[in-house]
């Protein structure tokens, strides 16, 4: 089954006093997400992630295209008692206590008083907020919020689950909880949805991912496909070399890099791997690794986005949460 | 079911408002001090601590709906809190409903406050209270009325508005609807008949709230008459109906960016 389905999803914004000046977020999105799948919807900041999301859960309505959640139709309000949403850098009600909240959202779902206290003190104990529910929402710090937006999408046992910008602003150890918790969410074969711009992210949890630019589609596939397309070099790392044996594999390396007694050689014609090993095991030299070079989710999202200045410096790459 | 949820918790958030402690404080300390002003003014006591401390509940009734009205979708727009309850099984007419009658409980628990307040004041002057005092309650009820119209009106306005905005569109309003008798007067004897026509246009489209100020009639012992009890309470239903049914269409349409 299909858990999202979007058909030439369009949205306009329209800009100005007068509102006369249209900007495109999103442009004929076509997206098809398989139940069960970790979807990464990629981007640089303004490509449509967000709107994509608040399309799908009618928080601003499509100018043109369909879309459907769990095979139903986005105006259908009870499809999104089996979804979930975390927006990007969440914020609750101040006065209330984190308990309270949970219990309320909880109320929102028709959970029944009993289920509603068992699921809060699950998700609670499982995230660490056991001891902070009494305390008032406005007393948390950022990453127990994010806590608190992650327990309180989770209150439902969603199907479904839309994240965006998860690990925006955490730190590495509440970047490292979000990732834990959407793995736990893969390992019960929930479909998550979620969008960012941190590709080490996307690299590290992803089955399938989506690159947005400027509204646009530009790429979509499986991680493993779209990782192991190409095999853009071989990276030979050897110890104590002569000066000779370098000179000699010279013709077939592009490039040679060293670092105390390792040297770094990299092939980049595959077919010529073989010959320059050949050489340096001739020459008695040790080796020390054999690599394939693959390439890397941010060589792809480059080669989708462009690589044009304003991409380059509005992606964050991998490590740079904090954009 | 969901309306009566979104009630409770809107209700838990907005009375531990600091902002709303103050104005109740301000409220019971302005009642307590009509009892000084009634001390000085010889003969009218009682009227002066009747018509203070009612009046008091009055301003401090719209000064609470009107801070906490604007702030029950703006603010919730604004601080996007409101992303996290519309994308659940939440449709937006609950949502509307629910804010609304939360805000409606978090006013009535306030003005049920203050008038024990008032009622402790009226004591501490006669040392007793008798059957005629109860005749308060109605011209509180009517300040309650007033209030749900009030609220009503905020809550439309920050359906489309800033929260400053609709903090000023919805006093001004609350200024014209207590003149708006005056208004059709003023039309009447104007002789020009377009003035005439758009004087009654204006009165019936703006809320009549000059009809549910009874204050003074309690203070000098008058009875409330039935037809102002049934009449009143009818034309604030039908008023907040209409308020409600403008804000469902228009928070039915908003975007939230």
């Amino acid at each position: 089954m299909l858990a999202v389905e979007t058909i030439g999803l369009t949205k306009d914004y329209r800009l100005g006093f007068w509102r006369n000046r249209v900007r495109r977020a999103l442009d004929r999105l076509d997206l098809r997400v398989e139940a069960g799948e970790v979807f990464g919807l990629l981007g640089p900041n303004g490509a449509g992630k967000t709107t994509t999301l608040k399309l799908l859960l009618r928080l601003v309505f499509p100018t043109s295209g369909t879309a459907c959640i769990l095979g139903q139709p986005l105006d259908d309000t009870s499809v999104r008692a089996h979804v979930a949403f975390l927006p990007e850098n969440p914020n609750f009600y101040d006065h209330l206590t984190a308990e309270e909240y949970l219990g309320y959202i909880g109320a929102l779902f028709g959970l029944p008083s009993a289920l509603r206290r068992r699921r809060i003190s699950e998700l609670t104990g499982q995230l660490g907020l056991a001891s902070s529910l009494k305390v008032q929402l406005r007393r948390f710090s950022k990453g127990m919020i994010q806590r608190v937006g992650i327990a309180q999408a989770l209150i439902n046992d969603p199907d479904l689950v839309f994240l965006d910008e998860p690990m925006s602003g955490l730190d590495p150890l509440g970047r490292r909880e979000v990732r834990d918790v959407i793995l736990w969410l893969k390992a019960r074969k929930k479909t998550v949805f979620f969008s960012t711009h941190i590709l080490s992210d996307a690299e590290t949890l992803c089955d399938r991912v989506a690159v947005l630019h400027h509204g646009r589609l530009q790429g979509c596939g499986e991680l493993n496909r779209i990782l192991a397309l190409s095999v853009s070099a071989t990276e030979v790392v050897i110890e104590s070399p002569s000066p000779d044996v370098i000179t000699e594999v010279m013709p077939y390396v592009s490039s040679v890099v060293r670092t105390g007694d390792r040297v770094r050689l990299e092939i980049p014609d595959e077919g010529r791997v073989e010959t320059a090993l050949e050489v340096l095991l001739c020459r008695g030299t040790k080796l020390i690794s054999v690599n394939p070079v693959k390439k890397s989710l941010e060589d792809y999202f480059v080669e989708k986005v462009g690589g044009s200045g304003e991409s380059s410096q509005r992606v964050t790459s991998a490590g740079d949460s904090n954009s | 079911m969901r309306v009566a949820t979104i009630a409770i918790h809107t209700f838990k958030e907005s009375v531990r408002e600091k902002v709303l402690y103050n104005l109740v404080a301000f409220a019971l300390l302005l009642i307590g001090a009509a009892i000084l002003f009634g001390n000085i003014s010889v003969g009218i006591e009682r009227i002066i601590l009747i018509t203070l401390g009612l009046t008091s509940i009055s301003v401090f009734g719209l000064l609470i709906a009107i801070f906490i009205g604007i702030g029950l979708v703006s603010k919730e727009i604004e601080r996007r809190t409101i992303y996290n309850i519309l994308s659940k099984p939440v449709s937006r007419v609950e949502f509307i409903l629910g804010k609304y009658a939360g805000l409606l409980l978090t006013l009535c628990v306030n003005t049920a406050i203050m008038t024990g307040g008032f009622y402790v004041a009226l004591f501490y002057q006669k040392h007793s209270l008798n059957g005629e005092d109860v005749a308060f309650l109605g011209a509180v009820y009517f300040i309650l009325l007033q209030l749900a119209i009030v609220v009503g009106i905020a809550v439309v306005f920050s359906c489309i508005s800033t929260p400053v905005l609709s903090a000023v569109f919805t006093f001004c309003l609350y200024v014209i609807g207590n003149f708006s008798n005056d208004i059709q007067a003023l039309g009447g004897e104007s002789g020009s008949r377009v003035l005439g026509v758009c004087a009654n246009v204006l009165y019936y489209l703006l809320p009549n709230l000059g009809n549910f100020n009874i204050i003074s009639r309690v203070a000098h012992g008058a009875s409330i008459p039935a037809y102002l009890w049934i009449g009143n309470s009818l034309y604030a239903l039908l008023y907040v109906t209409v308020l409600m049914s403008i804000a469902v269409l228009v928070f039915e349409e908003r975007e939230f960016r």
